[in-house]
């Protein structure tokens, strides 16, 4: 099983109730931004991945995010070159590079090279679409995302693996020379992981790609539904997936006492949480949807004024209504913390709910995520908890269950059963069971 | 307006089939529909109809007309247009665009002025404003972008019967459709061909009239006083208590005006 830590890098200076009033994190005028504090942030958070390494974990995980206090990690690679030579040991995990809105998909294949080579071959890349905002903030055409993706991996897996110099005349990228004098270390190219938010579309991709497919904090029924997807996909290419195939992030908050945890684990939801990212109109700019989400999402709501997903209750809107629209997104913690979405406690406690979750999603890939704005001090007891006491824990559950990961069993690489039908990774009696 | 006003008529333009919709009597006029699709019928509609064959093109990829992958920016939508305009023998046909519409004719006359005969830009985009800014539809959903396009919501004309209501699930794909499109051909530069107002200057002999709603807030009247510069002889008519759909919030006036230019 390979373990990793995760946290956004929020700047946790912003005022709550501008993120509240705009029901968006996305959006608020960066006038509200001190680079002094953000300086002293950044560096805190790069300390903690340093920590993780210390500590023994597989894997540190990164995003990206644009125009956002809810992360300031807006580019990647860059926290990703420092992590490649200030650690040793730990793999450095990349979820993901928003390549549809990357001008210049050459030069990130180059970044990515460098930093396979600096770590020594711990590098482990992925890509995503990019949140609707991120297209915005980057003025990315939403309308081409998919074409984009497409064409921005395919140019930068040819660009590790294919001898240069070579022209690419694609519909939206051209090159005259691609000959990169800086390739990955790891041959033929670094293992590709793919995050994501259950997008039916990303998930047989995956499964095609035989890339693993890491489900990110998303409801346990829902996941395990798109594990069943993956599975039917990748039988119809001809192998058996197994745990190696999935991923899975879980935030999760330990302290010393109950008490201290529960506390640590209500600041996830600072400002709305992820369910305040940014608004419906910058979620879903024109065409970043297929048509068939744009139909799904026309149901959820014919007047996309209001936000469909919001925990903020829709007659909650006016300005003045900030204390009950706080109250409203506070009211939902204990609903998260009982269907496990968010999981607080004593190192003690927290493994028997662990367990549960992978017991239902058997991923090979399993992070932490911890978030929202604790002082560095309770951060930085839950991630040495986590990693002396939660960890070990996991992994001897992982051994039990059998959860291989992908460095232990290739993706792809186990065959279908004799039958021909492909067998369920995930267990749907374990969650009937909870 | 009885709902056979209508006629849907059918011609492949290369793959491409083209849905276009006829009413009226006598010479054609060609209708280009702007960002948001066409908007349904409307009165101005009904009252040119009444001397003139309207022939509305649905444009490729707003859901009616399937989408023509190869066109990815207004030069290719505006010469899959030319070939329309020749193959039907339309030319020299008269042109009234609105706003995305406007800026394909504009384009088209830039190309090809032979192939209209007169010229009517409402709101057109298509020039860089030298003042003030296009507005951004896709920052905004689509029913706030709409309710922006009028000067006064609540006292619009003929907006509220077109637009009013809650918003259907049907409309919501229809303006998504309509908004992935205008992308796809408008997103960068937004809204403007970086060229257009030197390339203005070889149209002549073309007679264009400009409506445009005093209070448009959407293409600034900065972009209507270019376009009266570049092009040699147009004529400019500003409508008051009026936003950037003069046809719709000031429908008698812009039919006026529009039916005065055309004679």
């Amino acid at each position: 099983m390979h373990i990793m830590w995760f946290t956004e890098r929020a700047y946790h200076h912003v005022p709550e109730e501008e993120v509240l009033r705009r029901r968006s994190f996305f959006g608020v005028p960066n006038t509200f931004f001190d680079a002094a504090k953000g300086a002293v942030l950044l560096n805190q958070y790069l300390d903690e991945k340093i920590y993780t390494d210390e500590l023994g974990f597989d894997g540190v995980m990164l995003n990206e995010h644009h125009g956002t206090p809810f992360c300031m990690g807006a580019v990647m690679d860059v926290e990703a070159a420092v992590l490649a030579r200030a650690t040793k040991r730990v793999k450095i995990v990349l979820l993901g590079n928003p390549i549809p809105t990357v001008a210049n998909p050459l030069r990130l294949a180059e970044e990515l090279a460098m930093i396979d080579m600096i770590s020594g071959g711990r590098l482990v890349p992925g890509w995503v679409r990019g949140a609707g905002s991120e297209q915005l903030a980057n003025n990315a055409n939403p309308a081409y995302n998919r074409e984009y993706f497409d064409e921005a991996h395919d140019l930068i897996l040819a660009a590790w693996t294919k001898p240069g110099p070579f022209r690419w005349e694609g519909k939206h990228f051209h090159y005259r020379f691609v000959n990169p004098w800086v390739l990955p270390l790891q041959k033929p190219h670094p293992p590709i992981w793919i995050p994501g938010l259950i997008s039916p579309e990303t998930v047989k991709w995956c499964a095609a790609h035989k890339y693993p497919y890491v489900a990110l904090a998303t409801m346990l029924g829902p996941t395990l539904e798109m594990w069943d997807m993956y599975t039917t996909e990748a039988a119809r290419h001809g192998y058996q997936a197994g745990p190696e195939n999935f991923g899975y992030l879980q935030p999760i908050f330990v302290h010393e006492t109950e008490e201290k945890a529960d506390a640590l684990g209500r600041n996830f939801l600072f400002g709305g949480g992820f369910a305040n990212f940014a608004r419906p109109e910058w979620m879903f700019p024109p065409g970043y949807n297929s048509k068939e989400a744009t139909r799904r999402l026309a149901a959820l709501y014919s007047n996309p004024n209001l936000p469909g997903k919001t925990l903020i209750p829709q007659h909650l809107h006016s300005l003045s209504d900030i204390a009950a629209i706080k109250k409203a997104v506070y009211d939902t913690y204990d609903g998260a913390k009982e269907s496990l979405q968010i999981i607080t406690g004593t190192p003690k406690s927290v493994i028997p709910k662990l367990r549960k979750v992978l017991e239902v999603l058997r991923p090979g890939i399993f992070s932490f995520w911890l978030d929202g704005p604790a002082p560095l001090a309770d951060r930085m007891t839950c991630l040495k908890l986590l990693g002396t006491e939660v960890m070990p824990a996991v992994r001897e559950i992982g051994k039990e269950l059998g959860l291989k990961d992908p460095f232990e069993v290739a993706p792809g690489s186990r065959p279908l059963p004799s039958s021909g039908v492909a067998e369920r990774v995930g267990s749907p009696a374990a969650l009937a069971a909870l | 307006m009885a709902d056979n006003f209508f006629t849907e008529v059918k011609f492949p333009v290369g793959a491409t089939e083209l849905k276009v919709l006829k009413a009226g009597t006598g010479k054609p006029l060609l209708v280009f529909h702007g960002e948001l699709g066409f908007p349904g019928p409307a009165k101005w509609m009904t009252a040119l109809a009444e001397k003139r064959t309207l022939h509305i093109p649905l444009h490729p990829g707003y859901g009616k007309t399937p989408q023509a992958n190869w066109i990815m920016d207004m030069r290719d939508l505006g010469n899959f247009y030319a070939r329309f305009i020749r193959e039907q023998k339309l030319a020299p046909v008269d042109v009234i665009g609105f706003s995305l519409g406007g800026w394909l004719a504009a384009e088209m006359a830039t190309a090809n002025s032979a192939q209209f005969g007169k010229m009517v830009l409402v709101g057109a985009a298509g020039l860089r404003p030298p003042s003030g800014e296009i507005m951004d539809m896709f920052t905004l959903t689509a029913r706030n972008y709409l309710n922006a396009n009028v000067a006064d919501i609540h006292n619009a004309g003929d907006f509220s019967a077109m637009f009013g209501g809650e918003q259907t699930p049907t409309q919501y794909e229809e303006w998504e459709e309509a908004r992935a499109e205008t992308a796809r051909i408008a997103w960068q530069p937004y809204m403007f061909t970086q060229s257009m107002a030197n390339l203005l200057e070889n149209v002549v002999g073309l007679p264009t009239l400009l409506v445009w709603g005093k209070q448009d807030k959407v293409v600034p009247l900065s972009v209507a006083e270019l376009y009266k510069k570049q092009i040699a002889g147009a004529k400019l008519v500003t409508i008051d208590k009026c936003g950037h759909m003069p046809e719709v919030e000031q429908s008698a006036e812009f039919v006026k005006e529009v039916s005065a230019f055309l004679g």
